[in-house]
């Protein structure tokens, strides 16, 4: 039987200053080690939630994002032809042709930064429904007016309604906040589509093509088409989830990999931290542990007490460094998508996937802390261990 | 009465980096069951040696060992954690209580290495608090007990496993007079009443009065 766990419990209780300062430095590791993939997780959910499962988009192949994808004219007329484009109640085709752009915009606190400027049509409230205004109004397909996610709006200068932003060689009003349940879209400016078009002297040329299925289920036979109709094959349809969780990848990516990087990094302080608590506590222990051995508790009980010790002061950093990472999911951040070059605004969010990923972070940081001194504290000779060393 | 201890032709000998610190020379001792052997003699005379040899928390360099019908120094060492836990019961001269259990958790514990359910744990260390004195005391910890109440607490970890010997390692080493022959007292009435074999190691001439055998240890020979 191992030594009971109420002794490893007193124990690690009776030194609580250095317990403390080694639980408060796991604690730290795994903060930042949530915050990482908090904030990986954020892009991704905020990515994927922009895009709708049953919407088809499309790009021009090869392109490896929106701003890089042109679709002319001729080839718009050819997808609305396609059959499985869902219609409205008055049998008008749920499609948004939407020309992408970048502007710059100044930020309210100084600085420049990115802004996507997306034109769409009229049919997008059907396409994306999770668009709601917030404050002002729809813009007037016929002027040059803009609305803007609401985490556009509290960041930068003139993006507020009322005010005019310059850009394309003209003046845009401000006329409405829009929210849409913390998605990419919030981070964007919409006007119409051909307003933007005309500005931007594209032509008929937008960059994607957005349509809502009639049936999902017919994807394949759609994607079908794409690949044997010449005129579209240099084309892809995607369904639009997909195409914005792709597009999260390469900086949720990054940010996890520059993060677990530097977050490792971090657990060797910890990890030294824990040593050193774990062969203090053998060494204040000797005499305990000679004792214990004396009764004819083996080598493997000494071994696993002292272990579930550091293992103890592991789990209790990682249920103090995630309950303080919790509190993240309050903020909001932005940083540059690369994907789309364009200010993206995101909130941490935790998943069950990242609880279980930090406490097995803190496992390692308290199994790999904890096993030397562990090891050492088995194998104490009993004769010497009863003398104190 | 038949040998329950056999020290055949025992050495032992420690080693200091590559110098050899002969401890004990080739001795040879048997102790019958039920007797309570007081072992004396100065500092190094090699008493302890002999002592945890006896209590398998050592291993001779040379010779047989034979305790409790086990021939000790083949065991391996998980092997002797299991007999130890069995057959022997420690007393230790500064009790070696463990601080942060109580004298009851204190008792039990060589009870977890047995099959016996939690009740019956139970039952057998209020049944030996009680014969050490000390059934009001059971939820104390070892700072709120004076040195005679833990060493009567060692005592009753000692023999809560019921073992066929008890080794003490000068156990009244740490008390003052009173405390001392309250447990030089108890270590008798194990001894007589419940038969228990009993090896000691004493520098007190008063513990040693109750032995039934005396033995001087001198550099590590019996004389």
């Amino acid at each position: 039987m191992a030594v009971p766990f109420k002794y490893v419990f007193r124990s690690f209780k009776t030194r609580k200053l250095t317990t403390a300062i080694t639980v408060t430095g796991i604690a730290l590791v795994v903060f930042v080690f949530a915050a990482v993939l908090m904030m990986a997780y954020g892009v991704q959910k905020t990515l994927v939630a922009t895009g709708a499962p049953d919407n088809v988009m499309v790009t021009r192949k090869a392109s490896n994002g929106e701003i890089s994808s042109i679709i002319d004219g001729d080839t718009r007329n050819v997808i609305r032809t396609l059959p499985f484009i869902a219609k409205d109640s008055n049998g008008k085709q749920i499609i948004s042709e939407e020309p992408v752009v970048v502007i710059n915009l100044e930020i309210k606190k100084g600085g420049m930064s990115n802004v996507t400027v997306r034109g769409v049509s009229h049919e997008v409230t059907l396409l994306r429904p999770q668009i709601k205004m917030k404050e002002g109004r729809m813009f007037n397909p016929s002027l040059r007016e803009l609305i803007v996610g609401e985490a556009i709006s509290k960041k930068f200068l003139g993006a507020q309604i009322g005010s005019k932003i310059k850009f394309a060689g003209d003046y845009w009003s401000i006329v409405g906040v829009f929210e849409s349940n913390g998605s990419g879209f919030d981070s964007e400016l919409w006007g119409d589509s051909d307003q933007l078009l005309n500005a931007f002297n594209r032509g008929s040329a937008v960059s994607t093509l957005t349509f809502k299925m009639a049936n999902i289920n017919d994807f394949e036979k759609c994607k079908l088409a794409f690949e044997t109709d010449k005129r579209l094959v240099q084309f892809e349809p995607k369904i639009e989830q997909k195409f914005f969780e792709e597009q999260s990848e390469f900086l949720a990516t990054f940010i996890r990999v520059l993060g677990i990087f530097i977050t490792v990094i971090f657990s060797i302080g910890a990890i030294i931290g824990a040593m050193i608590t774990m062969y203090s506590a053998v060494a204040n222990r000797t005499v305990e542990i000679g004792t214990m051995r004396s009764l004819g508790f083996s080598r493997r009980s000494i071994l696993t007490a002292f272990l579930s010790e550091a293992l103890l002061i592991s789990l209790i950093g990682a249920v103090v460094g995630l309950f303080f990472a919790s509190f993240l999911q309050f903020f909001t951040v932005s940083t540059l998508n690369f994907s789309s070059f364009a200010e993206l605004s995101f909130s941490f969010a935790l998943s069950p996937s990242i609880v279980i990923s930090s406490f097995i972070f803190a496992v390692v940081m308290g199994f790999v802390g904890g096993f030397l001194p562990s090891v050492r504290a088995a194998r104490l000779n009993i004769v010497s261990a009863l003398r104190g060393g | 009465m038949s040998a329950i201890i056999q020290v055949k032709n025992v050495s032992k000998s420690y080693w200091r980096n590559s110098l050899e610190i002969p401890v004990l020379h080739d001795l040879t001792l048997d102790v019958t069951e039920g007797e309570f052997l007081v072992l004396m003699g100065p500092s190094g005379s090699g008493k302890t040696t002999l002592l945890n040899l006896i209590a398998g928390i050592d291993r001779p360099s040379k010779g047989e060992l034979n305790v409790a019908g086990t021939d000790i120094a083949k065991l391996n060492e998980s092997g002797l954690a299991k007999w130890r836990s069995a057959s022997v019961g420690f007393v230790f001269q500064f009790y070696n209580l463990i601080p942060v259990l109580t004298a009851f958790e204190n008792v039990e514990l060589p009870l977890l290495l047995t099959k016996l359910s939690k009740s019956e744990r139970k039952k057998h260390v209020e049944n030996v608090l009680n014969i050490v004195g000390l059934g009001d005391r059971i939820y104390h910890y070892p700072k709120q007990l004076s040195g005679g109440q833990e060493q009567r607490v060692a005592i009753a970890r000692a023999i809560v496993t019921d073992p066929v010997i008890l080794v003490a390692d000068e156990p009244t080493g740490d008390l003052d007079k009173t405390s001392a022959q309250e447990i030089l007292t108890l270590m008798e009435r194990l001894n007589k009443e419940f038969k228990k074999t009993i090896v000691m190691v004493t520098h007190d001439p008063h513990a040693a009065e109750k032995a039934t055998r005396l033995l001087h240890l001198e550099k590590g020979d019996l004389v």
